[in-house]
């Protein structure tokens, strides 16, 4: 029950923004219901460490299995571990900033928050859900809200930027569901199939049919985790979508994708993981150097953040393809770290944008003079990027090398390597860009009366930054929490290798 | 729990000044920063110092053989059930020594600053960054763990990067500021690759333990990094080598000294403290905390060798021609690095042999003194005559007599003149150059010797050359707390020769013999001398045999201005292959195969709707008509053909 | 009296249908073409009620969806003229070919 919460409560919110009356209302309603799914998610860490001490070693914790259409064994079926805990608090992080972050939207803005709050109940659903048709129906359910968030509130060419997003996403899920089909037809528990992920991963499944429905599976996931080439939905997408939406894009709707490759692809079809371990790689490693490259030259401080975020959650696929513990918990942490940072990144251009119209950094400069604190966000946000320690970056991608290096393959090694030298070409491209659009003279003088950050932005940037912090500082607490989930991954990952 | 325990509070203190004043700095205690930042740097210093006198003179000593103590451990993040990133204390003659620099270093250049940075509109922030520097580089030297000395190594190249780009609103500095964290990242990342191949064959990221294994002849890591090899060589060569690129960058060995003379940019306090005293010195510092294995390697430290020796004297010629005060320091520490790191190449391990390791410790010691004051000196004569360049320069021994006579010892001290303290340190350098290989002494011999001819063409071109007069009578010599840094800095400059380093620090723990062979002195003086007696033939007066001279050089003076070309050659390399050749292609391959390729699939469907749209004409009988033959057609399809 | 064959009476109600199948192809009055359809429906009708009679004399499925058919061909027609008269109002006309603009 304490899980379903967190699926009730954005809808009940969502619910509540609806008979609200003016921007006053309906902030403060999203702002509260935020704010106690933030509290709840608290909660939930303090009674799942609270039930780890008591010693309680159960893959999946507050399971609870109700049944939704019985003819086709579906069930709602939710439970939660380390792994699906990071991920909610990371949830919860941005969407309260994300909320915070719009303080100020005027038009339409019970629509807007209603479709944020949906879009949270989406991506908290799916994170909770242990039933591949539920999980199914939570990732429809937080994709649909984006195209009409961008569509609607974007700017740019949003229209064309929404459509690309939406029919990419849909593409995605179009292959997800086959990759589900093809699994839930593969199993059989006395002639019936099976939709439940913990029944699934005790089964053994054929190689042929492993072999054939990974590669859905994980293509599809993995064009929401931006999967070279399918990655261009990324930039246009993020740039065209109001800072709230980019947010929740970059920091929840990619995680959506390198949890599901984890979870779904990985874990239960691990002989086909192996076995297609190279192309991920060499996708993967791709998609770092050259997303890093290709950063190198934007000019838009939304594509710069674009197109890094194709670049980092290159290292999310590639912990996940080199499957070693490490590497998979590096996996994780990445994708909590760029969440957090990715979203505080957008934060910080949004403010910027809102005050001075523009992104381009060459007409950007010398703002850290005007606007020390959103500078400085940015700064920080940059910092992470780039792996500074004391962020979380830095222990994310840490731990992604380490455990890569484990990997004793030549070619993994050569991956390593050039995953590893991107974190020079990062270095350049943020530097470049807090220096042309921070630093330097100021070029506009209009800018020298921008006013700094309110106290909503100042709130937003906080939360993401103690995240950042309580992550870089002290990776111990998430490294604890996400290990045990990971051994059962390796774990199976190792059992399904060595039998062959 | 460690006696030692309270080490703890050297780094943390700077920490959490760094914490207080980037909070608050700005708005609530803008004026008194300056003090907590001096204050908690005071305390900071105080407890190295008593950690130094309870190491030596206590209990450091056990057998004769000073001790590795593990004050403090803590597992950071656990990688596997074996490889874990602690946040440890380790305390070994070097790194002891080194908190006693970093910390009383760092206190002279808050006390400096404190009337050097007056008015500065950022002055809070301007002393966060430098206590999260403190902090980061005693974290650094503290280190018992390699990837904790990864971690403190970025932290300190971020600072480093804040610092230089302190004024951002110069566009010079931002580019400076890039420019050195970049070239630092790159190194960094063979540093990082090095960690990673020494860490997956010892299995272990402890220093102690690393060591251990890889040193053991016949232990099963030993083997295995032995044994492996990829292009030829083994992987403990890799190891070490990249390693060492990641300490080269750090400490501008040639090729990637580039960041360095830019680094200048920033506030010249600043570059006392970082870019002369103490980061700099951060790949010297981890070549000798490796040195047990650096020293079963012999490929790599010939590499070291060179790379030290030839960024010596590369960077002593290059000094002979700057002319902005700051540039020609920025040279030198370059040159007198260089010596610290080939005296690494040259020593062998334990004993006797190991004068090397002991020597580039002893001169690591004496130049953090010397150059900082230098620094300093150069900072108070920049405050008082706002300008960098020694051409516009002159004559300011009678209205900076304090400058001036700090300056000089300063000067005497790195040109290695008796008694003043760099003058014992490089005596051990060469001594153990002259028994390891003679074309290295060579090559520091002469070296030393342009060291004292730039060293006094700049002492003379600044405080010399000309007499100027001000008519301005409110011009002071800088503030008190400026005075007082340098004469402080000027007695420890001094006297720092006389500190007893080589039975302290030695590459094995057991204490070395000191011993000064003065005939053997005797030849590097007089060569020191010869540079000196130039100098002054040349620079004390005005006149025009400097020019007859560099035309007389023509190319090679040329050359040297410009530094080689090094920088062109770099900005070649990224501004034309990198940026041009990979980025640009890359943007525009994703921008038009990529993304053109997903909005062709669009177009394509698109068009095909457009083709077939044409059936939909919108008369209803039309459809009726398609629909009734389309009846007819399987209704003659399922009788007659498929004869249901 | 002969009893009248199935085949008279399906004949009959092919010529309905084919009646109501040219008026509906060639009339472009909207409500002429409602009455076409009506006449195909009611041909289908009687094939409904014939075969019934004829191959399963003891079941009346045929019967009921005759009625079937008749019911929903009322409301069937209450619904087109509705529309036929929204159609009137916005285009002064029932012409059908009038109405084509809503394509695509």
């Amino acid at each position: 029950m304490l899980l379903s919460l967190f699926i009730i409560l954005p809808l009940l919110t969502a619910l509540a923004v609806l008979f609200c009356k003016g921007l006053k209302q309906v902030r403060m309603i999203s702002l509260m219901g935020t704010s106690v799914q933030f509290v709840f998610s608290f909660g939930l860490l303090y009674e799942y460490w609270k039930e780890r001490a008591s010693g309680n070693r159960a893959q999946f914790l507050f399971e609870m299995n109700a049944s939704w259409f019985d003819p086709l064994h579906i069930h709602y079926h939710i439970g939660i571990d380390g792994i699906s805990l990071s991920m909610i608090l990371l949830t919860a992080f941005v969407v309260i900033a994300g909320v915070l972050v719009s303080w100020t939207q005027e038009t339409l803005n019970k629509e807007f928050f209603f479709l944020l709050l949906i879009l949270s109940a989406g991506a908290y659903g799916y994170f909770i859900s242990l039933d591949l048709f539920t999980l199914f129906f939570f990732l429809e359910l937080a994709v649909i809200p984006k195209f009409l968030l961008i569509g609607i509130w974007g700017s740019g060419k949003k229209e064309y930027s929404a459509m690309k997003l939406a029919l990419m996403l849909m593409a995605g899920s179009a292959l997800v569901f086959v990759g589900l089909m093809g699994l839930y037809f593969n199993t059989s528990i006395n002639g019936a199939h099976s939709f439940d992920l913990v029944e699934i991963s005790q089964m053994q499944i054929s190689n042929s049919a492993q072999n054939t429905f990974f590669p859905l599976a994980f293509i599809g996931f993995g064009i929401f985790a931006a999967l070279f080439p399918f990655h261009t939905w990324v930039p246009d997408g993020h740039s065209s979508a109001p800072t709230a939406a980019s947010m929740f894009l970059a920091g929840i709707s990619m995680k959506l994708g390198g949890y599901g490759c984890l979870r779904v692809a990985t874990y239960l079809m691990p002989e086909a993981a192996h076995h297609y371990s190279p192309v991920i790689i060499l996708l993967s490693t791709v998609a770092i150097i050259y997303g890093a490259f290709a950063t190198m030259m934007q000019k838009d401080l939304k594509y710069i953040n674009a197109y890094s975020s194709v670049s980092h959650c290159g290292f999310v696929l590639l912990g996940i393809g080199m499957l070693t513990q490490t590497s998979i918990t590096g996996a994780v942490l990445q994708m909590v770290s760029h969440g957090l940072m990715t979203a505080l990144f957008f934060a910080a251009i949004g403010m910027i944008y809102s005050r001075t119209h523009t992104r381009l950094t060459e007409q950007l400069g010398g703002l850290l003079k005007v606007i020390p604190f959103i500078s400085t966000v940015f700064v920080i946000a940059g910092l992470c990027s780039l792996g500074l320690p004391g962020l979380s970056g830095f222990v994310a991608e840490m731990t992604i090398f380490m455990g890569s290096w484990q990997n004793p393959d030549q070619w993994y090694r050569l991956a390593t390597i050039l995953a590893c030298a991107s974190i020079v070409v990062t270095a350049v491209y943020i530097l470049r860009a807090t220096g042309k659009s921070l630093m330097g003279p100021i070029h506009n003088f209009q800018y020298n009366h921008l006013a700094d950050a309110g106290w909503n932005e100042r709130l937003a940037a906080g939360i993401l930054i103690t995240g950042i912090v309580a992550i870089g500082v002290a990776p111990f607490w998430l490294y604890y929490l996400i290990t045990p989930g990971t051994e059962y991954i390796i774990q199976h990952v190792g059992k399904a290798i060595t039998l062959k | 729990m460690s006696p030692y325990f309270f080490v703890m509070l050297v780094p943390l203190l700077p920490l959490v000044s760094f914490c207080i004043l980037g909070l608050f700095g700005r708005k609530y205690i803008k004026t008194t920063s300056g003090t907590l930042g001096v204050i908690s740097l005071f305390i900071s210093a105080l407890l190295s110092l008593y950690t130094a006198y309870r190491y030596f003179f206590i209990d450091g000593k056990v057998n004769g053989i000073y001790q590795h103590i593990i004050a403090l451990k803590y597992t950071w993040l656990q990688f596997s059930p074996r490889v874990s990133i602690d946040m440890g204390i380790l305390l070994d003659p070097i790194s002891v020594m080194m908190i006693v620099i970093v910390s009383f270093i760092s206190l002279m250049v808050h006390i400096f600053s404190l009337g050097y940075m007056k008015g500065e509109e950022r002055f809070a922030i301007y002393y966060a960054f430098l206590s999260l520097f403190t902090f980061s580089m005693l974290g650094l030297v503290l280190s018992s763990n390699i990837f904790q000395i990864y971690i403190f190594w970025e932290l300190v190249g971020i600072s480093s990067f804040l610092l230089i780009g302190f004024y951002f609103e110069n566009p010079s500095a931002v580019t400076a500021s890039n420019k050195a964290f970049i070239v630092t990242r790159f190194a960094d990342f063979g540093f990082l690759i090095g960690i990673l191949i020494l860490a997956f064959y010892s299995g272990t990221l402890d220093f102690g333990t690393l060591i251990e294994r890889l040193t053991t002849a016949g232990s099963s890591q030993y083997i295995d990094i032995h044994s492996a090899t990829f292009l030829g060589a083994s992987m403990l060569t890799w190891g070490l080598g990249l390693v060492f690129i990641g300490g080269a960058g750090k400490s501008a060995m040639f090729p990637l000294h580039i960041w360095l003379p830019d680094a200048m940019e920033g506030p010249t306090p600043v570059s006392a403290l970082i870019h002369a005293a103490t980061m700099v010195v951060a790949g010297v510092f981890l070549v000798a905390r490796l040195f047990p294995v650096f020293s079963i390697d012999l490929t790599v430290l010939q590499i070291v060798t060179w790379v030290g020796a030839f960024s010596a004297l590369f960077a002593a010629v290059v000094a002979c021609t700057q002319t902005d005060i700051k540039r020609v320091l920025a040279f030198s520490t370059m040159s007198q690095i260089g010596f610290m790191m080939f005296s690494l190449g040259v020593s062998k391990y334990g004993g006797e042999s190991g004068l090397g390791y002991t020597g580039s410790m002893f001169h690591l010691f004496t130049h953090a003194f010397f150059k900082s004051l230098l620094f300093l000196g150069a900072g108070a004569v920049i405050h008082f005559a706002h300008t960098n360049d020694i051409r516009d320069l002159g004559g300011l021994r009678k209205l900076m007599p304090v400058t001036h006579l700090s300056f000089l010892i300063a000067c005497l001290a790195i040109a290695g003149i008796p008694p003043f303290s760099g003058f014992f340190s490089k005596e051990d350098i060469l001594m153990a150059a002259y028994h390891s290989d003679k074309i290295i002494y060579a090559i520091a011999v002469l070296t030393s010797a342009l060291t004292a001819f730039y060293m006094f063409r700049l002492y003379y071109s600044v405080f010399w050359k000309r007499d100027i007069h001000l008519h301005d009578k409110n011009h002071e010599e800088g503030t008190l707390s400026m005075r007082l840094t340098l004469v402080i800095l000027a007695v420890c400059t001094a006297f720092a020769g006389f500190v007893p380093v080589s039975s302290w620090i030695t590459s094995d723990g057991a204490p070395l013999e000191s011993h000064i062979d003065i005939v053997f002195s005797v030849f590097p003086v007089l060569m020191a001398l010869t540079g000196i007696g130039l100098a002054t033939y040349l620079y004390k007066t005005e006149n025009r045999r400097p020019q007859i001279i560099t035309s007389a050089f023509g190319s090679l003076y040329r050359a040297a201005y410009r530094k080689f070309y090094i920088d062109e050659l770099y900005l070649f390399i990224t501004r034309k292959i990198i940026f041009n050749g990979i980025g640009r292609p890359a943007a525009w391959f994703d921008k038009n195969i990529v993304d053109g390729f997903m909005n062709g699939l669009a177009t394509t469907t698109a068009k095909i709707s457009g083709l077939i749209k044409g059936l939909q004409s919108g008369k209803v009988q039309n459809y009726a008509l398609y629909f009734f033959g389309g009846i007819i057609a399987l209704a003659v399809l399922f009788i007659y053909v498929l004869n249901y | 009296m002969n009893e009248i064959s199935i085949t008279q009476i399906l004949f009959v109600s092919t010529a309905l249908f084919f009646i109501g199948m040219y008026g509906l192809f060639t009339r472009r009055n909207m409500i002429t073409m409602l009455m076409a359809i009506e006449i195909i429906l009611n041909s289908v009708n009687i094939n409904f009620v014939a075969f019934n009679k004829y191959l399963y004399p003891g079941k009346l499925d045929g019967v009921f969806f005759t009625i079937f058919i008749i019911t929903i061909a009322a409301a069937e027609a209450a619904m087109a003229i509705a529309i036929i008269i929204n159609l009137y109002r916005s285009h002064h006309s029932i012409d059908v070919e009038d109405a084509e603009e809503m394509k695509y």
